[in-house]
């Protein structure tokens, strides 16, 4: 690991604005200090905010506002995320091992890296990790990689799961810019990746994640996050699918569905949702809503299977929405 | 020299020092402490063999800069029992023959105890997930989930 000046950071520093954007920050860092440790980050200066008064949940009219440093495994423990938010505390505890989950945070959780194997491999083109260098992915090995949203200079998928689970319910990002709180919807965090897919998310050096906040909705009745992956335990999405359902008489009132393993961010169309409002809940609506929401798909050759995979699997994690067992 | 300061317990023992903030809590405990029951087996958060108790959740040690866990109360193997006084936990893996050449053990009784601190296990399959993140290459895994089990429920 290359050496680094180290900060540890106390709510007086963040008034001045100054550490952070000269600095990575660092919280739980568990993909940070890997990303260190293969030379992939090369960061001077690590700020910590370990310290920063963001470790608290706090339940409201509002919903429930998860701090940016509760760990994954306390977010998915908490009894009000257990019982309001079943679809996030299926989709943390699906993801990485019980040690990854006791460490990572949730800011860092939503600004992890992707997993793309040529962006951990230094001696490989990657165009996110070295702009301008090419992407070894497009034309190799890419049964992990991205069948939506693409662009000529990078593949990659954002791996999280938890952010799969966050886009379906829509939460909101707050984020501490220049002394001001920003509010910023998921769907607007991360970014796809064009021709710039150094840039995962929307977010300005100097900028930090303090919460997450959880609308009132939680679609505890009718959810399902279903996870497929080349082994049953902690292992990346190949696809993931958060769904969630309202329905009434047999119709759709509301219906939310992201997918993850697919993109560079969590996949979700709101227009093709709105769509489905008013139709019968059932398996042929769902494999309309299906096509409608991957439509465009393209894949890259060790990947090709993911298309009828993804479709598959929106339809299963619908009707398990619908009729939960 | 680049260092900074950490204020920790170890073991139950107060510490209070400078260090380079790139050390690792695991290659601070393996080549500054001599504490070798915490093993480096991949460096990178995958094999599960430097797991230690932080705050009594378990984590990989290797992913951890010391200097980030000011204030932290850390466990490893050495704290948990002794050749002459085996934890209970120790004492159910020879009991169960839950290990084979070893290596993995300490990172396992660890993640048993955080497992039972947790008090979050509800089926088998919860059991299996919460221990995938200890690999054992001897696949002695029949004897370290009834290893698993029984500190669980006994004690």
């Amino acid at each position: 690991m290359k050496p680094f000046q180290y900060t540890r950071l106390s709510t007086q520093d963040l008034a001045s604005g100054t550490t952070l954007r000269d600095s990575t920050i660092l919280a739980g860092g568990t993909n940070l200090i890997d990303l260190m440790k293969y030379g992939v980050e090369k960061p001077d200066r690590l700020a910590d905010i370990g310290k920063l008064p963001y470790a608290q949940i706090e339940e409201s009219d509002e919903g429930l506002l998860l701090g940016a440093l509760v760990t994954n495994a306390d977010t998915a423990y908490h009894s009000a995320v257990k019982k309001t938010y079943p679809l996030l505390h299926k989709a943390i505890l699906s993801a990485a091992s019980a040690q990854l989950r006791n460490r990572a945070t949730n800011g860092g959780n939503l600004l992890q890296r992707t997993r793309c194997y040529y962006f951990y491999d230094t001696a490989m083109p990657c165009n996110k990790r070295e702009p301008g260098s090419g992407c070894a992915a497009i034309n190799g090995f890419n049964r992990i990689h991205a069948i939506l949203g693409t662009s000529a200079s990078c593949i990659a998928t954002h791996p999280s799961d938890m952010c799969v689970a966050l886009a379906a319910l829509e939460a909101e990002v707050h984020v501490l810019r220049k002394g001001a709180t920003l509010v910023i919807p998921f769907d607007q965090l991360h970014r796809l990746p064009g021709d710039h897919p150094e840039k995962d998310h929307n977010l300005e050096p100097g900028d930090l994640i303090t919460h997450i906040q959880l609308p009132t909705e939680g679609f505890s009745d009718h959810f399902e996050y279903l996870k497929i992956r080349d082994r049953e335990s902690y292992a990346f999405a190949l696809i993931s699918v958060a769904a969630c359902l309202k329905v009434s008489e047999g119709k759709i009132e509301d219906i939310r569905v992201a997918l993850g393993g697919v993109a560079h961010k969590p996949w979700k169309l709101k227009k093709v949702e709105k769509e489905m409002i008013g139709k019968v809940a059932s398996t042929d609506n769902f494999q309309f809503f299906a096509e409608r929401l991957i439509q465009g798909a393209q894949s890259f050759g060790t990947n090709d299977f993911k298309i009828l995979l993804v479709k598959r699997a929106i339809v299963r994690a619908l009707n398990s929405a619908l009729n939960p067992s | 020299m680049n260092t900074n300061p950490v204020h920790f317990t170890l073991n139950g023992k107060p510490v209070k020092i400078s260090i380079e903030p790139w050390t690792t809590l695991l290659d601070y405990l393996r080549y500054h402490k001599k504490l070798v029951g915490t093993k480096k087996g991949c460096d990178h958060g995958q094999c599960g063999a430097c797991t230690v108790l932080v705050d009594g959740n378990s984590v990989n040690s290797c992913l951890c800069l010391l200097v980030s866990l000011d204030g932290k109360d850390i466990t490893t193997i050495e704290g948990i029992g002794t050749a002459d006084n085996l934890s209970v936990e120790q004492q159910i893996f020879i009991e169960e023959d839950a290990y084979q050449c070893g290596f993995c053990t300490p990172g396992q009784i660890c993640s048993t105890i955080a497992m039972r601190n947790r008090g979050e296990i509800n089926s088998e399959e919860e059991l299996k997930d919460w221990m995938s993140g200890n690999l054992c290459r001897c696949a002695a895994y029949k004897n370290l989930t009834k290893a698993a089990r029984r500190i669980y429920k006994e004690s």
